[in-house]
């Protein structure tokens, strides 16, 4: 049989955003991958040379519209170890508390989606319907459903009062009865299953030596999260990665549940912690200029997020550099894709829970 | 940086990071920043067991670096970005996009090397 050029994206239906993949197929398996990129190129890393450093927090926020709090949360801190400025401890519970709530809406978009890519609309409209419940939790703490917008340099510019804190555990209790529903569903029902198990298995070595990140990682059983750095406040909280071991895109969702149920269980942990804060305060002054250079890593839903940051004493910083998790789950992914059906080409590509707009910035 | 940041140089780059990926370290990623109008800084992220180290290599942007993906495949992604944004040249670099992995093919300004046209069309 001849080889065929199959072109998957960069429009497809399973896509939120532009990817373009040349599929090389011979008997309708995959034989090679090759990725086109650039359709969302915008330049942000650019503008860092142009605005205050202050003004980049709103930039870094629009890298991606699903993680904008723990890139802003990146971009502050790195700002923050330059500046040699101490956060307020009430200020880093309230942050470590929304990038909790980002990473469950992350992941319920996403599996939402995944069920959608393999036609199970109902389990897609379900698993949206609960994200609402965590978006509505945004809008009434921070303003915005999806940017929140709530990190400065130093701190927060928002605080969460005790009656919101007490309604946010009351919408935790449904939100986890809710998951606990769908659970068989999501993780035992035939459909699932027969188009996610054994699909797109990346062994450990392969997931260490192409660096993968995130659930990618983890569901090819290497125990790694940045949270356990302790920035924020993780250092206060306890926790441990959600691992599974098979590396199959069914491994992948499964971590993406498991760590739904762990941000339940975190948020908890940081109401209590909230409660016990005295310190009323919300943001360290800020004096100065940002000088020198710093690396600066955090867990986003997708995975593990690096921010290079170089400045000189002036108002604008030299150099931004972001590396994003999905920028490093591409390798992975191409390496997946050879072998399989393309039939499964969709779902695996789901499976490393793309952001192009990150990934090219 | 907190971090050791260790100097290399272009020509003993690939043996340094051979060393890194034997001895276990992930390269998490580069990155690049102009020192001056002809120097650039390219530095190499690596993690093992959440510790981090870096590698800086400062060189004249116009000269040809060698490649590392033939070590880490996954460097390609990293050094086609740093090609497209700041027109260095890796030599032996697979897949080679040519400056055209987020730009299109007719732009010639370079993204961070300001006043410069990039030498050469791509093909």
């Amino acid at each position: 049989m001849a080889r065929t050029v199959i072109p998957f994206g960069p429009q497809h239906p399973v896509l939120p955003e532009p990817i373009h993949l040349k599929l090389v197929v011979e008997d309708e398996i995959v034989q090679e991958a090759i990725p086109a990129l650039g359709y969302v190129h915008r330049g942000l890393e650019m503008l860092a040379q142009k605005r205050d450093f202050h003004q980049m927090v709103q930039v870094v926020e629009r890298i991606c519209g699903i993680c904008s709090m723990i890139h802003s949360l990146c971009y502050c801190q790195g700002i923050e170890e330059m500046m040699g400025i101490e956060v307020p401890r009430r200020a880093r519970l309230l942050r470590t508390l929304w990038s909790e709530l980002h990473r469950s809406h992350s992941h319920l978009l996403w599996l939402g989606l995944f069920a959608d890519s393999f036609g199970f609309e109902s389990l897609f409209m379900q698993l949206w319907r609960i994200r609402e419940r965590i978006l509505d939790l945004n809008e009434a703490t921070a303003g915005n459903r999806v940017i929140v917008s709530v990190n400065v340099i130093g701190g927060v510019r928002a605080e969460i009062s005790e009656e919101q804190q007490r309604w946010i555990l009351g919408e935790m209790a449904g939100f986890e009865r809710d998951m606990n529903r769908i659970r068989s569903t999501l993780l035992e029902d035939y459909t699932v299953k027969s188009r996610t198990v054994g699909k797109g298995v990346l062994t450990r070595e392969m997931a260490y030596e192409l660096g993968a990140a995130g659930p990618v990682l983890r569901g090819s059983g290497i125990a790694q999260d940045m949270r356990q750095l302790g920035y924020a406040a993780y250092g206060d909280l306890d926790f441990e990665p959600v691992v599974e071991a098979a590396g199959d895109a069914y491994a992948r969702c499964k971590v993406r549940f498991g760590e739904v149920m762990q941000s339940i269980r975190l948020v908890r942990q940081i109401l209590g912690e909230l409660a016990k804060e005295t310190d009323p305060a919300l943001a360290a002054k800020v004096k100065g200029r940002p000088e020198g250079e710093v690396v600066c890593r955090v867990e986003q839903p997708r995975g593990e997020c690096l921010y290079y940051l170089k400045g000189s004493g002036k108002p604008q910083l030299d150099r931004v550099r972001v590396r994003t998790p999905t920028f490093a789950n591409v390798p992975p992914l191409l390496a997946m894709l050879p072998g399989v059906e393309l039939a499964d080409v969709p779902v695996l590509v789901l499976s490393i829970d793309p952001c192009i707009s990150c990934t090219e910035r | 940086m907190k971090e050791p940041v260790i100097d290399v140089t272009p020509a003993a780059v690939g043996n340094e990071v051979r060393q890194m990926k034997d001895a276990g370290w992930r390269l998490v990623g580069l990155s690049g920043a102009m020192v001056d109008d002809e120097q650039i800084d390219i530095l190499y992220h690596f993690d093992k067991d959440l510790t981090l180290s870096h590698f800086r290599l400062r060189a004249p942007r116009t000269a040809p670096l060698p490649s590392i993906s033939a070590v880490y495949s996954a460097a390609f992604l990293g050094e086609n970005e740093l090609q497209d944004l700041f027109a260095v040249r890796f030599e032996n670099l697979v897949p080679d996009f040519k400056r055209t992995l987020y730009l299109e093919e007719e732009i010639t300004t370079i993204p961070f090397a300001t006043n410069v046209k990039a030498a050469e069309k791509k093909t």
